[in-house]
C-alpha cells in the first residue's frame, strides 16, 4: 500500500513536471525515460474484496465469526440468531464449504465442566445453523473449555468475550 | 526409574507398641504427635509445634563410587531428602543434616544420646549407605526416641543406586508412619500437566515426577493440548485427555513403553478418565451432540457401558476405593452438584447441599471423605464426608480446583490459579486446611494427579 501511494505520488509529481515544463520551455525534450518508470510499477489493480468463498469472505459477509454467551449459559439471543442467519445464509451460497464450530469458555469454571459447557456452546450454534438449512455433515464441533481464551485479562470484560462459539470455516479449492 | 522396582526389606525386625514409651517420655510436642488419639486432633493442635527430629548425614563404611555419585555424598543426600519430606509434612522440624555432627558407622546402631538431646531433638533419623559388590547399594534406617534412648524402628533397602532416592522416601516413610500412626506417602510419584507460553495458547505437556519434584520428565511434547492426567492403580498407566489432531478424546499411556493409545475410536469428545480400583475399567465423560454423561468401559477396550442418562452435564467420575460406588458432579438440578451412584449407575443420589456450585469430587483413599472444588464467590478447595456432612474448605487462593489425594489420604495436592495472568502451579494442603505449600515445578502446572505408593 506505501509502496503503491509513493509510486502514485511520483507519477503525479513526474507528470506535473512535464506538464509545467511543456507551458515554459515548449522546445525542451522530454523527459528521459528512466523519470516515467515509475508508471510500470503502478499497474497492478488493488484487490476490490475478499475472494468469494474464503474464510476472509465468510468474515466479511457475516459480520462475525463469533457468537456470546451468559455465563454458565448455551442459549442463543437475537443477536446470536442474527449472526447465524448471516452466516447460514453465506454458507448457503457456498455449499462445498464445511465448518467446525468451536465451544469456548471463560476461566471462571471448572476444567471438565467446561469442557462440556464449550461441548454445549458449540452444538447450541450448529443445530441453529443445521435449522437454517446447513447440512450437519458439513459442520463439526470440537470443544475447547477454557483453554483457548481471546481475552486475557481477569475480569467481567474479558471473560464475556471469551464465553462464545466460533464458526471456523473451512474453504474448499471447488466452493 | 524403573517402576519394576521392588524395594527389599533385609531386617524384618520390628518394634511394637513403643507408642506409649514415646508418649511417656516424649514431652508434650512429641506427645502430640506419637499420640494414639486421632491425628486430625493432634495436628489442628500440634501443627504449629511440629517435633524436631534430628537427620545427620548418613555414613558409609567404605567411600565407593557408584553411577549416582558416591556413597558418602549419597550418604549426605539421603538426609536432605529424608529431612525434606518430614519437613513437608509440617509434623516436623528437621535438624540436619547441615549443622550438625556426622555420624560414625558404629554409632548408627548406638547412637550418642547425651549429644542429641543437647541439640533439642526428640527424635533421630539414623542410617548407612554401602556399596554391595553386585552393585546394589544397602541403605540402612533407623528411627530412636532421643529422650528414652530407645530404638523405635529399622528396616534396609536393597536398590540399584539410580533408585537411591526412592530408598529416603521409604525411610522418611517409616519414620513418618512409626510417629504419626498414619499410612505412608513419600515414596509416589505425580503425574501432572505442565504450564508454559501465553494465555491465550498455553503450550500443555504430560509430565511425571516424584511427590517432592525430583525425577521430573516430559511425557508428550506440547504439540497437542494435553488435560486431567490421572494413574492406573498399578502405577503403569496414565489415562488422560489429548487433543491429538484436535480431536479431544482420552488415552491411555503406557510408562513402560511410552506408548499412547486411544481408549475409544468414536468422534464424540471423551473426557474426564479415572480408573477402577480393581484396574478392570476406566470411567469417563463422552459428549454428544451437546450432552455429557458418564460411561465406563473396559481398559483393555471394549463398548462402553453409559451410567448415566439425565440431560444435564455429568462429568468428573471418580470411584470410591472398594470401587463399589462413584461420586460424581451433575448440573441436571440447575447447578453443578456432587452425586454418588452405584458402580453401575444405579442408586443416583445428590450429597451436596451448601451454597455455592460443587465440582471434580475425588474419594480419598481412605474411603472417610471426598475432596472437591467449590464454586462460591471464589474457587476453593474441600472435604465432605461421603454422605454428603462435615463440609470443610481447605484453601482459600483466589482460583484453586482440582484435587487429588495423597496414597494415605492425609494431603491434598490441588492447583492454583494466579488472577490476570493466568499462571497456575502445584500445591499442596493437610486435610485439616493447614500446611500449604507449592509443589516445586521447572515450569507452571495444573491438573495434578497423585499416584498410589510405590511398592
Amino acid at each position: 500500500m506505501t509502496m503503491k501511494m509513493i509510486s502514485r505520488i511520483a507519477l503525479v509529481a513526474a507528470l506535473g513536471l512535464t506538464a509545467a515544463c511543456a507551458k515554459k520551455e515548449p522546445v525542451q525534450l522530454p523527459p528521459p525515460p528512466q523519470e516515467v518508470a515509475p508508471v510500470a510499477e503502478v499497474t497492478p489493480p488493488a484487490p476490490t474484496g475478499p475472494i468469494p468463498g474464503s474464510k476472509e469472505d465468510f468474515l466479511a459477509q457475516s459480520g462475525t465469526d463469533t457468537v456470546l454467551f451468559e455465563t454458565d449459559a448455551y442459549d442463543l439471543d437475537a443477536q446470536d440468531k442474527a449472526t447465524l442467519d448471516a452466516q447460514a445464509a453465506w454458507m448457503a451460497k457456498y455449499p462445498n464449504v464445511t465448518a467446525t464450530i468451536e465451544g469456548h469458555c471463560d476461566e471462571r469454571g471448572t476444567r471438565e465442566y467446561n469442557l462440556a459447557l464449550g461441548d454445549r456452546r458449540a452444538n447450541a450454534a450448529k443445530n441453529y445453523l443445521a435449522a437454517k438449512g446447513v447440512a450437519a455433515s458439513r459442520l463439526t464441533t470440537i470443544s475447547y473449555g477454557k483453554e483457548r481464551p481471546v481475552a486475557q485479562g481477569s475480569d467481567e470484560a474479558a471473560w464475556a468475550q471469551n464465553r462464545r462459539a466460533v464458526t471456523v470455516v473451512l474453504s474448499s479449492a471447488g466452493y | 526409574m524403573n517402576m519394576g522396582l521392588s524395594m527389599t526389606a533385609i531386617w524384618q525386625h520390628r518394634v511394637r507398641h513403643l507408642a506409649l514409651v514415646l508418649l511417656a517420655a516424649g514431652g508434650a510436642g512429641m506427645a502430640s504427635v506419637a499420640s494414639a488419639q486421632p491425628i486430625e486432633v493432634d495436628v489442628v493442635g500440634g501443627i504449629s509445634d511440629p517435633m524436631p527430629i534430628a537427620v545427620p548425614a548418613m555414613p558409609t563404611p567404605a567411600n565407593s563410587s557408584t553411577p549416582a555419585g558416591d556413597t558418602e555424598s549419597l550418604g549426605r543426600q539421603m538426609a536432605e531428602v529424608i529431612a525434606n519430606d518430614l519437613k513437608t509434612s509440617g509434623l516436623f522440624t528437621p535438624r540436619g543434616p547441615a549443622g550438625i555432627a556426622p555420624v560414625a558407622i558404629p554409632q548408627v546402631t548406638a547412637p550418642d544420646y547425651p549429644y542429641w538431646v543437647q541439640t533439642g531433638a526428640q527424635a533421630l533419623v539414623s542410617g548407612y549407605v554401602k556399596a554391595n559388590g553386585d552393585g546394589t547399594l544397602t541403605i540402612g534406617c533407623y528411627l530412636y526416641d532421643v529422650s528414652a534412648q530407645n530404638e523405635l524402628k529399622r528396616d534396609g533397602f536393597v536398590v540399584p543406586p539410580g533408585a537411591w532416592r526412592r530408598a529416603a522416601h521409604k525411610c522418611a516413610d517409616l519414620v513418618y508412619t512409626r510417629l504419626t500412626g498414619e499410612g505412608p506417602y513419600f515414596d509416589s510419584r505425580m503425574v501432572y500437566v505442565s504450564e508454559t507460553g501465553p494465555k491465550a495458547k498455553r503450550i500443555k505437556r504430560l509430565a511425571i515426577m516424584d511427590q517432592d519434584g525430583a525425577n521430573h520428565r516430559f511425557l508428550t511434547n506440547g504439540q497437542s493440548i494435553v488435560l486431567t492426567p490421572r494413574f492406573s492403580p498399578n502405577r503403569q498407566q496414565i489415562v488422560y485427555m489429548s487433543y491429538l489432531q484436535e480431536r479431544p478424546r482420552v488415552f491411555v499411556y503406557d510408562l513402560a513403553t511410552g506408548k499412547q493409545r486411544l481408549l475409544l475410536d468414536q468422534p464424540n469428545m471423551t473426557f474426564a478418565p479415572r480408573v477402577s480400583p480393581d484396574g478392570r475399567f476406566i470411567v469417563f465423560s463422552m459428549a454428544i451432540g451437546g450432552n455429557t454423561d458418564i460411561y465406563r468401559m473396559p481398559v483393555s477396550g471394549g463398548a462402553p457401558q453409559r451410567l448415566t442418562s439425565s440431560p444435564g452435564i455429568d462429568t468428573a467420575p471418580s470411584y470410591s476405593p472398594d470401587g463399589g460406588r462413584v461420586v460424581f458432579e451433575s448440573d441436571r438440578g440447575g447447578s453443578q452438584q456432587l452425586y454418588v451412584m452405584d458402580a453401575d449407575g444405579s442408586s443416583q443420589q445428590r450429597i451436596s447441599f451448601g451454597s455455592g456450585r460443587y465440582a471434580t469430587p475425588v474419594w480419598s483413599p481412605r474411603g472417610d471423605l471426598i475432596a472437591f472444588t467449590r464454586i462460591g464467590g471464589g474457587f476453593n478447595v474441600g472435604v465432605m464426608s461421603p454422605g454428603g456432612g462435615n463440609e470443610q474448605m481447605l484453601t482459600n487462593g483466589w482460583q484453586d480446583e482440582g484435587p487429588s489425594w495423597s496414597p494415605n489420604g492425609r494431603v491434598i495436592t490441588f492447583f492454583r490459579t494466579a488472577q490476570g495472568s493466568g499462571k497456575a502451579d502445584l500445591w499442596t494442603v493437610d486435610l485439616t486446611g493447614v500446611n500449604e505449600r507449592r509443589v516445586p515445578t521447572p515450569l507452571d502446572g495444573s491438573d495434578p494427579g497423585w499416584g498410589p505408593l510405590l511398592p
